[in-house]
């Protein structure tokens, strides 16, 4: 999948060895805390009491089952995610101190909440450069019939540089020569990718695969196969796609957070695809007037004529 | 140029918005000669229907002059200057669904298939002025209006016949046709017909042109009653009758063979407590639907009988009689309007006098006055049965 071992050697540091580090943080921190918990609740300036005990010792355990699992992993760096989860409810824990403190020492809860957040901040870091290491692949299919012969639809994809014209995220395909193609994509946030492309199985008007190759931004893998539906119903096409989420798995939350779904967006480009080759172009609607750049689907634009500013925004 | 637009539940206004504009190629631009505000309209300005927004302009019963095509539009089929009028289901005419005449089911013409498909299980078609589940098109309650892939979607029609004569072919006409339609109507049929509304009207005028032994109409609004016995039909007030009982008396205790629900998912109960249970659970979003209608009809139909469903439903309805549904053997049928496939079979019912689609008509008002037709026709003052705007 894409580079991962060029992407870490420009980042430098090894996120595995990051979160060793981390787990004898955990045992440092968690060995105070449990066999003296009254030092440390007057060290962060919570306050002496029963309740306090209790919520330190608890912590305390839990540092510890960070540390056991962070020093005895082969790879530790995917355990990060126990302590960001950990940090988080430390950070609530800290915020209600804050909140309901009775004013004595208080410099000392604000400088333990300000050292917590940027452990926070290191957790973070370590768990999404783990993850990202390995790469996530999202596989995608989706299916759709198009009353046109397989010939027609396989022609039409074959070509390539057509599929901008429904695929949402594809900016540009330019056809270097029969077999290899340059690939022009919008990622989320703003980012675009590029990757050459090469075709590997193609059978006309039944199987097509290619895949990208070389140095891509983002590794990636299709086949379409075009079977006759049906009765006259014309063809049944069948896609499959496989590609490398930049960012593992927790930007593909994030994106899909933003309103980015990539099975969602497969579905529409599908849809579009079979609007282009029945109806001739992709359908536009007040209320939806963006054609393929379509990516929130509500709320949308109210559904009455665009001013001619709002027109020339959709036209670019 | 003015439009009727929804701004929240029971809010709508005439307001000034920009001219519709070419966004396909296929596209024509109609100017507005005539249009209605449709009772599944009150749907929408209840809330009852999701996705509305602030802003989109309501209406899907509309025709008018072509004043432009966009390049793409075979001029052999409409051009500048056609006196049209447009079925508010859009058709693509070449997917496989529009190819078999089930033209409000059109694969094709929905840009928002996603979120229909979400609702749904599959998408529906796009429809003018009908929320953004139905695509988000502006519709026709306005001065002009898009009509999307014009070569498919705008009808042509005589001079010979005015505004009033054909414009419930966009809608109300072709749906309660296709009431009677799915019915599958035999010479010694007694159809029964639930709801007076427009819908309900042409259902039971549609239900004897195809050949009904009897046609019964229920409802419960004294004018809305007067208007179908006017027209030839029985009829029985639900406020005043056991329904049942009545359907039982006028059919020999046989039923109705054939039961039409004209009403759809504001229906109000004769039983006040059931009422009550379904508005509540209705308000709660614990169901969508008040669907007495659907569950009378279901209930007193004839055994191996067709129960033919164009009242309008969006989502999820409780105590569907599922026990009377199967053990009796009965059909239900559905579907939005097929409407471009009626067109030309009832412009000849109409040519032919066969039915009088103006019957219907109490009130003509400017488009000025949209808001307060849309009051009047939702409380049924003033004898309200159907209101044409004119722009």
């Amino acid at each position: 999948m894409p580079a991962p071992t060029a992407e870490t050697a420009t980042h430098g540091r090894n996120p595995e060895l990051l979160a060793r580090t981390l787990g004898w943080a955990s045992l440092g921190l968690g060995i105070p805390q449990l066999l003296r918990p009254d030092a440390v609740d007057r060290a962060v300036g919570v306050g002496e009491g029963a309740k306090q005990r209790a919520v330190t010792t608890f912590v305390g355990m839990r540092e510890l089952t960070h540390a056991a699992a962070l020093l005895a992993s082969s790879r530790p760096s995917k355990w990060v995610w126990t302590r960001v989860a950990g940090d988080a409810v430390d950070l609530a824990t800290l915020g209600r101190a804050l909140k309901n403190h009775d004013g004595k020492k208080l410099g000392r809860t604000i400088a333990a909440t300000a050292a917590v957040a940027g452990i926070t901040a290191i957790d973070f870091y370590t768990a999404v450069r783990g993850s990202r290491g390995k790469g996530a692949t999202v596989q995608l299919t989706g299916s759709t019939t198009i009353r046109k012969d397989p010939k027609e639809v396989y022609e039409h994809w074959r070509s390539m540089d057509k599929l901008p014209e429904f695929m949402t995220h594809v900016d540009e395909v330019v056809v270097r020569d029969d077999r290899i193609s340059h690939w022009k994509v919008s990622a989320p946030f703003g980012q675009t990718v590029e990757w050459d492309a090469e075709i590997g199985e193609d059978v006309p008007g039944e199987k097509l695969t290619w895949s990208s190759i070389g140095d891509a931004d983002v590794k990636n893998a299709g086949t379409v196969i075009f079977t006759p539906a049906p009765g006259d119903q014309g063809t049944e096409l069948h896609v499959f796609i496989t590609y490398d989420v930049p960012g593992g798995k927790l930007a593909e939350a994030l994106a899909r957070f933003f309103g980015e779904d990539p099975h969602q967006q497969i579905d529409d480009d599908l849809r579009r695809f079979k609007q282009v080759m029945e109806v001739g172009e992709v359908m536009r609607s007040d209320g939806a007037p963006y054609g393929k750049k379509a990516r929130k689907e509500f709320p949308q634009r109210p559904a009455h004529p665009m001013s001619d500013k709002e027109s020339t925004e959709v036209a670019t | 140029m003015k439009a009727l637009v929804w701004q929240a539940p029971n809010k709508v206004s005439v307001e000034k918005v920009p001219d519709p504009r070419i966004l396909n190629s296929r596209d024509a631009i109609v100017k507005i000669t005539s249009t209605a505000i449709c009772g599944s309209d009150l749907h929408l300005l209840d809330g009852y229907v999701p996705t509305m927004q602030n802003g989109d302009i309501m209406g899907h019963e509309f025709m008018g002059e072509v004043v432009e095509v966009g390049p793409g539009v075979d001029t052999s089929k409409v051009k500048v200057g056609d006196r049209v009028i447009v079925p508010f289901p859009i058709s693509c005419g070449s997917c496989t669904q529009c190819l078999r005449g089930l033209t409000s089911t059109c694969e094709n013409s929905n840009p928002n298939a996603g979120i229909a498909e979400k609702m749904f299980g599959h998408p529906c078609g796009g429809i003018y002025g009908y929320s953004h589940l139905t695509g988000g098109y502006a519709g026709g309650q306005a001065e002009y209006a898009r009509v999307v892939l014009a070569d498919v979607n705008a009808f042509k029609v005589p001079d010979s016949l005015s505004d009033e004569q054909v414009l419930f072919l966009t809608d109300i006409f072709p749906t309660g046709f296709m009431g009677a339609d799915m019915c599958d109507i035999q010479p010694s049929d007694v159809v029964a017909v639930w709801g007076a509304g427009p819908v309900g009207q042409f259902a039971a005028d549609s239900a004897r042109v195809l050949g009904a032994h009897e046609v019964i109409v229920i409802d419960k609004e004294p004018y809305r009653l007067q208007l179908a016995a006017d027209a030839g039909h029985t009829t029985i007030d639900f406020d005043t009758n056991d329904v049942r009982s009545k359907l039982l008396e006028l059919t020999g205790g046989r039923g109705p063979d054939k039961c039409i629900d004209a009403v759809g998912m504001e229906a109000t109960h004769g039983s006040v407590p059931i009422d009550i249970y379904d508005k509540a659970k209705q308000h709660l979003r614990s169901e969508t639907e008040r669907p007495h209608a659907l569950r009378q009809a279901i209930t007193s139909c004839r055994s191996g009988g067709i129960v033919s469903v164009v009242g309008v439903y969006g989502g999820l309805l409780d105590k569907f009689p599922a026990g009377a549904w199967m053990n009796r053997a009965l059909t239900l049928r559905t579907g939005q309007c097929h409407v471009h496939r009626y067109v030309p079979r009832l412009l000849e019912i109409i040519e032919q006098g066969k039915i009088d689609p103006t019957r219907i008509i109490t009130h003509r008002l400017p488009l000025d006055d949209a808001p307060n037709g849309y009051a009047i026709f939702k409380a049924k003052q003033d004898n309200c049965e159907k209101v044409v705007l004119k722009p």
